[in-house]
């Protein structure tokens, strides 16, 4: 049986709510009869659609029912708001200070975090099909390993996707670190880029301004600058089908492009057409198209409009499936990543360019919004302190006849207004501080700009409403419950302390938040002080670490070595303890035990020169280019692991282990030391030598110019190398730099601790001023009575210092426990956390509260009683 | 205010309850309107003009009995006043004193 359709039912009891009771029963009656006949006519969906307009177009004078209260000049009673708002607000200068200064300063860092979250969001959002744009992952699980999830992925994974499985639009695959020199006529300029194949410039948003997007990435040797690329290298963004040269290969321009966008997780100056490496890499590697290859290679693909995620991933499993059958002793699977997703989003192995975390923002946002409430709580805290003097007004508002709603309205509306008084200041501050964020790391730079628009403007506003909302509705239902006639009555009825728990809480609240904030940052800045001057087991006392850049070491070293401040000089192949590494696959007696090494290649001068100390054998000697290298130095710990010489050094020499396929015997065994950041725990090393390991070269600097021994080192770079910058970097130099983004929390922290305190200052002043004023009294009484200056600011302050203890009491051990058995489990080498470091922050806030509350009870104590009695 | 005031749609509406007679209501009215003049109008703006006439006096209302049509929900019936009656006389007197004067050939489109 056919359903009879319903009108949709929300809407009518809107109507019955605001029309007139005598004319309900026509209207409803009218509108349900044309309904039937709209749905003969068009059908039910319309119907329904027009059905709700037509309700709705009843919302007018003559169907309203009037409105009860009869008065009718709000106008004049909001202006009464106004005058009382001020009047009081003008009346207590200093709570009104207290309270904007407090909200300015609190809210300028909401200001910011709403910019900086702002920004974030906007990554990638210039992509016009950016809401079916998906990256393919790797997950990688080898059976004697840990799972990996890779932000790459293989390019046979790339082929297979495109080729059998459906419901994909389109699919691009890239491959990074293409670079080089680029060659124009004599001129050459070194270039950085991306491999991309024809599909790129369909997927991403990319506009070209010159050549054909269809074509321009599809033939070898294709190259698609952008203006900037261009620029560098012609002077000229008009280049279409000029030819670049990279060593002995002619490449073609045939596509200008716009630059990225800062917003863009890809940011590249050119893009070579993905067939050139499909043509080369097979020569230079050749796993390349194999299903292990995942490091180097990204996959994006454009997912049809009625596809659903489910059966893509469904398909990509059967992939993955059939591939893993064909490998042994290894599993990899692949997993869908969204575009908006990547650049905010969870952590991921080899990324292609910076993120940023989404727990980093939650942490941010987080201590922004306790900032921001602790403001909040002063405001709270002062105005129901304070309502002795605000409670007659509301009573006499009651007796006119203000209904509570309205003094709940009236109030709220103050705070409001002081938010957005506050606002104004806040913005102002926040135009100077965004300087100094931006500032504070390169990264941050790099990654934000923190521009205004209109639709952050009105977010900002926003914010200050809430603020004010948030302040003042406390106050205002507590001032909306007071009840007349108990405060005509007299005020000495009205209970001047009560909710004195809640005020002392939302103190104890405060103070807690500061003193984990404050210790925190003194805690992060020891360990940062730790790892900065941390021993890493070898000497890099004026050590100037120059990165060859493809040079021959020869020359340079011919050359530096003349200089009399260049005491020694050595090469390596990668700088340790800096977080970069190379991994090898070392095995000893058992042929099927391999396991992963790091990597060094040096030359002879490295390890006495770095004061690596041997526990057996010794270095390496010096040996011409072309010699068979089969000598290996290793650390203890990789002795250990393979239980090589029965955990003897002395034993050890001599072994045969095969590194990377390769027979190699070991001559030395070094003491432990820190190839990784002390970040993390020390593992096997295996060090190669060769006379020429060309990446870097190590200078032992002593002189007492500096500046002119680095200007005479430019001056030899320049001679030799013309086209690149020297890049020579003193190794603690580099060292403090591997510990920068500690350093940048800890600015970012310490700000915001150091906020946090300045506001729960405030707010205790704020009380005390209060306390003090309304006890003057009581004191002039005691003094009279007898009692000593010390004895009243020991009476008066009391109550406060035990808030604050009871507040240190909480956040103490909080903030130990939290990073004692959490945070600093991430670190393997971090220093055990000092009693100093949790007394530091707890003894400076005490300072500055004991100052403010002494300076105040003491002013109070020393009154003359005469004064203040003078009128009893 | 001229009592005889009276705007276009007014009258309009105010001639349509005198067609329908007996069943001048709401709908009815709309869709006569919708049926003869090809003008459609919104139920709610038929009811605020049937609330001015009655302001007015033009028209007087009383409440019919229950249908089960509308959810059983009673119609709301108008009937044209003597105020009603004269003063639409009096605006078709108006228009014809006035179409009377106009010279034959005036109008030739």
């Amino acid at each position: 049986m056919k359903e009879v359709p319903h009108p949709p039912k929300w809407i009518n009891p809107l109507l019955e709510r605001v029309c007139k009771p005598e004319l309900l029963e026509e209207i409803e009656g009218d509108l349900l009869e044309y309904y039937y006949l709209w749905v003969e006519r068009y059908g039910t969906a319309k119907a329904n659609r027009l059905y709700v307009i037509h309700t709705l177009k009843f919302l007018r004078p003559f169907a309203l029912k009037k409105s009860r209260s009869k008065t009718t000049n709000h106008f004049a009673m909001f202006r009464n708001y106004l005058k009382t708002a001020y009047r009081s607000m003008a009346r207590n200068r200093l709570f009104t200070t207290i309270n904007v200064m407090g909200l300015a300063v609190s809210m300028s860092v909401g200001l910011m975090m709403i910019a900086f979250v702002w920004d974030l969001r906007s990554y990638d959002n210039f992509h016009e099909n950016k809401d079916r744009i998906y990256r393919v992952n790797t997950i990688n699980h080898p059976d004697n390993g840990p799972i990996m999830t890779l932000a790459s992925s293989s390019a046979k994974a790339g082929y297979k996707i495109r080729e059998s499985i459906s419901g994909i639009d389109d699919l691009t695959i890239i491959r990074r670190n293409f670079g080089g020199d680029a060659q124009i006529g004599e001129k050459k300029v070194p270039l950085q880029g991306l491999w991309a194949d024809h599909s790129f410039l369909k997927v991403f948003t990319f506009p070209l301004l010159q050549g054909d997007p269809a074509t321009a990435l599809k033939e070898p040797y294709s190259l698609v600058l952008t203006e900037k690329g261009a620029e560098r290298l012609f002077g000229e963004t008009d280049v279409l089908g000029e030819t670049v040269r990279f060593d002995t290969l002619d490449y073609m321009v045939t596509g200008i492009m716009k630059d990225t966008p800062k917003f863009s997780h890809l940011q590249f100056e050119a893009l070579v057409s993905f067939s050139t490496f499909e043509l080369q890499g097979s020569e230079s590697d050749h796993d390349f198209f194999g299903w292990k290859s995942f490091y180097n290679n990204y996959t994006y693909l454009l997912l049809s409009e009625n596809m659903t995620l489910q059966t893509l991933q469904a398909n990509l499993d059967r992939l993955s499936e059939v591939e893993n059958a064909a490998i042994e002793n290894q599993e990899i699977n692949l997993s869908i990543q969204p575009l908006h997703q990547i650049f905010v989003g969870h952590s991921l192995v080899n990324e292609i360019g910076p993120r940023i975390s989404i727990v980093a923002i939650w942490v941010l946002i987080g201590l922004t919004v306790i900032v921001i409430l602790s403001a909040c709580f002063n405001y709270t805290n002062l105005s129901i302190a304070r309502s002795m003097r605000r409670s007659r007004e509301v009573g006499i508002r009651k007796v006119i006849g203000a209904q509570r709603r309205q003094v709940i309205g009236q109030f709220v509306a103050e705070s409001v207004l002081i938010s957005l008084f506050a606002f104004v200041f806040s913005f102002l501050l926040f135009l100077t501080l965004r300087e100094q964020f931006v500032s504070i790391h390169p990264f941050i730079a790099h990654l934000v700009s923190l521009e205004l628009s209109g639709t952050l403007i009105i977010y900002f506003v926003t914010l200050a409403v809430l603020i004010g909302l948030m302040a003042g509705i406390f106050p205002a239902l507590f001032f909306s419950r007071i009840k007349a006639l108990q405060v005509l009555k007299g005020v000495s009825s009205l209970r001047l302390f009560q909710r004195i728990n809640m005020r002392k809480s939302l103190i104890v609240i405060q103070y807690t938040f500061s003193l984990i904030f404050i210790t925190s940052t003194v805690i992060v800045y020891a360990q940062y002080k730790n790892f900065v001057s941390f021993d890493l087991g070898f000497s890099t006392e004026n050590i100037l670490n120059i990165k060859l850049q493809g040079n021959k070491a020869e020359l340079l070293i011919k050359e530096l070595s003349a200089l009399p401040a260049v005491s020694k000089i050595s090469q390596s192949q990668l700088i340790s303890s800096l977080g970069v590494g190379n991994s090898a696959q070392l095995k000893y007696r058992d042929p099927n035990d391999s396991s992963s090494v790091w990597k060094n290649v040096v030359d002879e001068h490295y390890l006495p020169m770095h004061g690596h100390k041997f526990l057996a054998g010794k270095n390496f000697t010096h040996k011409s280019e072309h010699t068979q290298q089969d000598e290996v130095i290793v650390n203890e710990q990789l002795i250990k692991q393979f239980g090589i010489g029965s955990l003897d050094p002395d034993h050890a020499i001599g072994e045969i282990v095969t590194l990377n396929g390769k027979k190699v015997t070991i001559i030395g065994v070094l003491k432990d030391f820190h190839y990784q950041t002390p970040q993390h725990a020390i593992t096997p090393v295996a060090i190669l030598n060769s006379a020429n390991p060309g990446r870097y070269l190590n200078l032992k600097i002593s002189t007492n110019d500096l500046p002119a021994t680095l200007s005479s080192i430019e001056h030899i770079w320049k001679q030799i190398d013309d086209v690149h910058l020297l890049d020579a970097q003193f190794y603690d130099d580099q060292l403090a730099y591997t510990f920068s983004w500690l350093l940048m929390i800890i600015k970012v922290i310490g700000f915001i601790a150091f906020l946090a305190v300045c506001i729960s200052s405030l707010g205790l002043f704020g009380m005390v001023v209060f306390t003090t004023e309304t006890k003057l009294k009581e004191i002039s009484i005691r003094k009279v009575l007898g009692a000593g200056e010390r004895n009243l600011v020991y009476l008066l302050s009391k109550s406060y210092v035990t808030l604050l203890f009871v507040s240190a009491l909480i956040a103490l051990p909080v903030t130990y426990f939290f990073f004692d058995k959490i945070i600093l489990t991430y670190f393997a080498y971090h220093q055990s956390i000092h009693l100093v470091e949790l007394l530091a922050g707890l003894l400076g806030v005490l300072v500055i509260a004991l100052i403010m509350i002494g300076s105040q009870t003491f002013s109070a104590a020393r009154s003359n009683p005469a004064q203040t009695l003078r009128d009893e | 205010m001229r009592k005889t005031y009276i705007g276009e749609l007014e009258e309009v509406i105010l001639l349509t309850v005198a067609i329908l007679q007996e069943e001048a209501y709401g709908v009815a009215i709309g869709l006569h309107m919708e049926q003869q003049l090809n003008r459609k109008l919104s139920i709610s703006a038929i009811h605020a003009t049937l609330h001015r006439l009655s302001k007015k006096g033009y028209v007087s209302s009383s409440m019919g009995g229950a249908t089960a049509e509308r959810g059983g929900r009673r119609k709301r019936y108008f009937k044209v006043t003597t105020a009603g009656c004269r003063v639409l006389n009096e605006i078709q007197d108006a228009r014809n004193l006035l179409w009377s004067q106009v010279p034959s050939n005036a109008l030739t489109t």
